[in-house]
């Protein structure tokens, strides 16, 4: 069936006469500059993201594109990409980047920001190279209060190598290293690394955020927005958790991914602030 | 005006880095090359502004050097055998980028936890290619507190002028005795930007990427022949060394570093033996001398290659003479370090075959 259907983002929108869509269409004009909502940023190039249909490195960093963006400083930016799923980031931010060895991102991001401090200078970061081969480097970078922003994007499982356990697989949580189930026996617990960050004095913003709904993505971007203006600021580190899917390696459709994250990871990772200024710190 | 001093090796070294301009040193302690940080953590950033940063590990240091490298400025470390094994993956990875930056090993009495004494063990790991994949970095053999000095300066020219890592590789004892130095003067810290280096792309210039990741084996390949032909290139150009009454000797001492001035003493024993001793001594241990070794196998009798370990350099002694003469070994371990007197009898034992 060849049948022309627009959807507008409410389901009662769903229009499937050709006379009234082509009327709308008129109407919308979305084809004229001037009537241009949304586009690809400037701080992005054109390369096709190489990440799985619905997995949330893709909204992530169009996040962060679109801050550096509006905030007018690519070029006043250099970011670090990690090994894992977003080792090729530079591929994607139009920004100065460079690619650091495996967990070694902040000890990068440390030597840049030292040489040029007027520089925004962030990381990008997943659990298994934050959270567990780079848990020295992370910790000891907070500790030093180095001003800069560390992303960190936690699905609870190594994506890259394809699903391996990671230091944020929950309890129970089924992966190639842990097919009957992470057990806390002989694996250990889920590492709460944020809320472990946020006890350090010189950490300035400690936040945790999703990029599962609309409403979470419209929040997530209002924490960008705060960590850049805090870095400029020079307030200390900042620390941005987006607590995230990994369909691939979970197993499921994008929707299914988005559907166990909410009743699953954020049970236990629980978004908003661990710590922003005016809010009691977790110390 | 240059300055004359008494002072110890790790020190006149990290005077050196000052006066070299030096942007940035990381670095952690270890014995016997802490007074480098120490150094610098009392002088460097109230004299020149520099930043002197102790890290957590050597691990997190080399990987502050590849960030602060990225920046285009002069940035150092200095470390002694385990901290430099810890930083080998950071140095593979710096090397394909083709950064330059400064790496100081003072070498210490191995393997393992071994011993703060001083030792030459780690000279595979220097020359060969401590870290994964074929990569080189420009290794420089100090033989004197003079030459640590001089070498810093060197150092920084070569990463630039290669965009590569340089290592000096001294040793513990040079690292801790007092001599008298000539020092230079202060060079202005570094004003001038990279144009490949990561500082913000403005929008008159395409975003600068600093990587070593290359997925495509093609690409992968093209990169490791591009490295190739500069290390080619490194090889024509920097070949140094020097070398002490090899004209008319009939048979050479050859040793690195401090071990070269131990075998020119013993030289001077043999001498009044009458015993006609050379000492051939690389400064670079890579790119290494071999023809100049090549050359002077043709004009002498026999070869003693005098090295703090189990024979590292003696390999590469061999390759350049290539069986034209004998090529013998004495080696010291452990951080031991050999007499001249010591040395004498091998050459008695190994080249003339019993005492003189
Ligand atoms: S493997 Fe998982 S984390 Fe990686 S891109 Fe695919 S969905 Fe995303």
């Amino acid at each position: 069936m060849n049948e022309k259907r627009l959807i507008t983002g409410d389901p009662a929108d769903v229009l499937t006469d050709e006379a009234q869509i082509d009327a709308m269409i008129a109407r919308e004009s979305i084809c004229n500059n001037e009537n241009l909502i949304y586009e690809r940023p400037e701080t992005l190039t054109d390369a096709i993201f190489h990440y799985c249909p619905g997995c949330g490195h893709g909204v992530t960093h169009r996040l962060i594109a679109e801050v550096i963006n509006e905030l007018d400083i690519q070029s006043e930016t250099i970011g670090i990409a990690p090994v894992g799923c977003a080792v090729f980031a530079y591929h994607y931010f139009n920004i100065d980047m460079t690619e650091a060895a495996h967990g070694r991102a902040t000890a990068v991001a440390t030597g840049i920001k030292r040489l040029l401090p007027d520089k925004y200078v962030f990381s990008y970061q997943g659990d298994g190279d934050l959270a567990a081969i780079g848990t020295g480097e992370t910790i000891h970078t907070c500790n030093r209060g180095e001003n800069i922003l560390i992303v960190f994007v936690n699905n609870g499982i190594y994506g890259m190598t394809g699903g391996q356990m990671a230091p944020t697989t929950l309890i129970g949580m089924k992966s190639t290293t842990s097919p009957y189930g992470r057990d806390a026996a002989t694996m250990g617990y889920p590492l709460r690394i944020t809320e472990m960050i946020a006890t350090l004095p010189a950490t300035y913003y400690v936040t945790r955020q999703a990029v599962n709904t609309p409403a979470n993505v419209r929040k997530a971007k209002k924490a960008f927005q705060k960590a850049f203006e805090y870095q400029k600021q020079k307030k200390g580190t900042c620390f941005i958790e987006i607590v995230s899917n990994c369909p691939s390696n979970w197993k499921m459709t994008p929707l299914q991914s988005n559907k166990w994250l909410e009743e699953n990871m954020l049970t236990f990772y629980k978004l908003g602030d661990i710590k922003a200024p005016g809010k009691e710190s977790a110390e | 005006m240059s300055e004359m001093k008494l002072m110890k090796g790790n020190e006149a070294m990290a005077e050196a880095a000052i006066r070299c301009g030096c942007d940035a040193y990381f670095g952690y302690p270890i014995t016997p090359q802490s007074e480098v940080l120490e150094y610098l953590a009392l002088y460097g950033e109230k004299r020149t502004g520099m930043v002197v940063l102790q890290a957590e590990s050597e691990v997190a240091v080399i990987n502050m050097v590849y960030g602060g490298a990225c920046t285009g400025k002069r940035v150092m470390t200095s470390s002694s055998s385990p901290g430099v094994s810890l930083m080998q993956e950071g140095i593979s990875y710096i090397a394909t980028a083709e950064l330059p930056c400064l790496l100081v090993n003072v070498n210490r009495g191995g393997p393992g936890l071994g011993t703060i004494q001083p030792a030459q063990g780690d000279y595979f790991q220097a020359v060969k290619g401590g870290g994964h994949g074929d990569y080189k970095l420009i290794v420089l053999a100090p033989s004197t507190v003079q030459e640590m000095v001089d070498h810093v300066k060197l150092g920084f020219e070569l990463a630039f002028k290669w965009k590569n890592p340089i290592m000096i590789l001294s040793d513990g004892s040079l690292g801790q005795m007092m001599e008298k130095v000539e020092l230079y003067d202060e060079i202005p810290r570094k004003t001038e930007v990279e144009s490949w280096a990561l500082t913000g792309k403005p929008k008159t210039r395409e975003r600068n990427v600093i990587t070593s990741l290359f997925i495509d084996p093609k690409e992968m390949e093209e990169v490791n022949i591009r490295l190739q032909k500069k290390y080619r290139e490194i090889e024509k150009e920097e070949i140094r060394y020097a070398s002490y009454n090899c004209e008319d000797a009939d048979y050479v001492l050859v040793a690195f570093g401090l071990v070269a001035r131990i075998c020119k003493k013993a030289a001077q024993l043999a001498a009044e033996k009458g015993i006609k001793i050379g000492v051939f001594r690389p400064i670079t241990l890579y790119p290494f001398p071999y023809q100049a070794l090549s050359d002077l196998s043709e004009k002498v009798k026999g070869m003693l290659v005098i090295e703090m370990n189990a024979g590292q350099m003696v390999e590469d002694v061999r390759l350049a003479v290539n069986g034209k003469v004998k090529v013998e070994f004495h080696g010291r371990m452990g951080g031991m370090v050999p007499s001249p007197e010591e040395i004498l009898e091998n050459i008695e034992e190994k080249l003339l075959g019993g005492k003189a």
